[in-house]
């Protein structure tokens, strides 16, 4: 069996590492805790990593390219506007119930600790592939019309504070139903909320 | 001994100056003034002769020219087209293809000329340039296309026309584009050598006309990005262009010249709707919003502080 390549092991790692990070925070999550997890030992992951910052950084690149993949085939599929907001609704909250790591590492990392991004991932450089399919998203929505022109982040928070907000409750475990089923409402909501008038 | 007799020499023969017809449609004159402001018009006067110009000495009135109809080497036409308007009493649908068919090149000069420019607003339908309408090459000179030569702007730069006519009096092929406007010089954006390029990389807006910092792309409707001309390569006046002087570029080159609002920024949700030519919008957008992130402080200030 053929070994892993540097980058097979790399991701290998940052999945392990996603668990720990999302559930224990950035600062409980130490390299000997990670390294304990995936049992390696530590200095053969700084081969890997330089830090825990840069692991850090590396994984939400990965998680924005993961979210970004996802959003661009649904920009380039056959769909109205509002069938690309059920779709992009679907596809968020699917990731978040089969990979809760992702997006709770987005939100409770990410989010939560700027001051350890600010240096290597200021403004949107490492979510640019996420944030520029929703710009195209919201772009070709308002070119053909059926949503309303405004300020980019005006429309950007609405629909992703929401999903973010909704995934954040039910890792709270408040929700009274599965996160699957506030879908159709919650895409309706957006769709309502920025359509053209 | 003989003594050689001296050896005659031959005066050179006075070269021939080309014939040039300047005939105009509707026009406010704008290109025949840009003209006039050629520094090298002196020069350019001892390789041509005009047998009709309107403003400059000619051997011709425009009245004599309808009577004979001469021969010419260059016809230039400037303004815009429309078949019943006319000039000494004939229409210019017979008048423009007289003169073209006995001439050689074909100047169609500046934006009414060619593609019907601000003139063709008033009366769509009737109006358009002498080779295109707008971006269809249906105009009434379309059989003989072959004669003409774009230049397009409003007005043109004079160094623009007398480079097209030295290149034809000196007999040089001129390397055409689509339109047919000669790609020395509209082979370049007007983005080329702007001096702002620096703030459009790194996405520093420009709030107001006339300053020296700033892009005029997101919120000052400049087409520098996306229009054909060498207006930062070749200066108007030898010092200055539109974008130097903090006022965006119209795009005055295009066909699609006027467009509404000029001064503004088409956007759909605050993206710009037309992109820098040939750039897609995903990696424009990426780009963009990858420098935007960085905040340079140098670009953030006044190139020249008055208060320091």
């Amino acid at each position: 069996m053929a070994r892993p390549t540097k980058e097979e092991r790399k991701i290998s790692i940052m999945t392990k590492a996603l668990e720990l990070f999302s559930k224990e925070g950035f600062y409980q999550t130490t390299m000997p805790s990670i390294a304990e997890k995936i049992g390696m030992s530590v200095g053969n992951l700084y081969n890997y990593f330089t830090s825990k910052e840069m692991l850090a950084k590396d994984l939400i690149l990965y998680i924005a390219n993961i979210l970004g993949e996802h959003i661009r085939a649904i920009n380039e599929s056959d769909r109205t506007t509002q069938e690309k907001i059920e779709a992009i609704v679907h596809m968020y909250f699917k990731i978040a119930k089969d990979r809760p790591e992702t997006i709770e590492y987005f939100l409770r990392v990410y989010l939560s600790n700027r001051e350890v991004f600010q240096n290597c991932c200021s403004g949107m450089i490492c979510v640019s592939a996420f944030v520029t399919e929703m710009m195209i998203f919201f772009e070709e929505g308002v070119r053909c019309g059926e949503l309303r022109d405004q300020d980019f982040f005006s429309a950007f928070g609405l629909f992703m504070g929401y999903l973010g907000g909704m995934v954040f409750i039910n890792g709270e475990n408040i929700l009274s139903k599965p996160l699957e089923e506030y879908e159709h409402t919650i895409a309706e909501n957006i769709y309502y909320a920025l359509k053209t008038r | 001994m003989n003594t050689p007799s001296p050896k005659i020499s031959t005066m050179p023969s006075k070269p021939v100056k080309l014939r040039v017809i300047w005939l105009q449609g509707i026009t406010c004159n704008g290109n025949t003034h840009s003209f006039l402001n050629d520094p090298s018009l002196g020069s350019l006067l001892e390789c041509i002769e005009f047998i009709h110009h309107p403003l400059l000495p000619c051997s011709k009135t425009l009245k004599e020219v309808v009577k004979k109809l001469p021969k010419s080497d260059i016809l230039i036409f400037e303004g815009a087209y429309r078949a019943d308007f006319e000039r000494a009493e004939i229409r210019m649908e017979s008048l423009l293809m007289s003169l073209a068919l006995r001439t050689k090149h074909i100047i169609s000069l500046g934006s009414c000329a060619s593609f019907g420019g601000i003139f063709k607003e008033s009366a769509s339908e009737h109006i358009s340039g002498i080779l295109f309408d707008k971006e269809s090459e249906s105009g009434p000179l379309h059989s003989l296309r072959k004669k003409v030569i774009t230049l397009s702007g409003c007005p043109i730069h004079p160094k623009w026309i007398s480079f097209v006519i030295d290149m034809i009096v000196q007999g040089k092929k001129i390397s055409l584009d689509e339109y047919r406007r000669p790609k020395e010089l509209y082979g370049y954006l007007v983005h080329n050598g702007c001096l702002r390029n620096e703030y459009f990389e790194w996405k520093v807006d420009s709030d107001h006309f006339g300053t020296k910092e700033g892009c005029l792309y997101y919120a000052q409707g400049c087409q520098g990005p996306f229009t054909h001309g060498s207006c930062n390569k070749i200066l108007w006046n030898g010092v200055s262009s539109k974008t130097r002087s903090g006022t965006p570029c119209v795009g005055c080159t295009e066909p699609s010249f006027p467009r509404t609002e000029l001064f503004t920024t088409k956007t759909y949700m605050s993206i710009p709707a037309e992109m820098p030519l040939g750039v897609p919008k995903r990696s424009y957008l990426a780009l963009a919003g990858a420098a935007k992130s960085f905040h340079i402080k140098r670009l953030e200030g006044k190139l020249i502080d008055d208060n320091s």
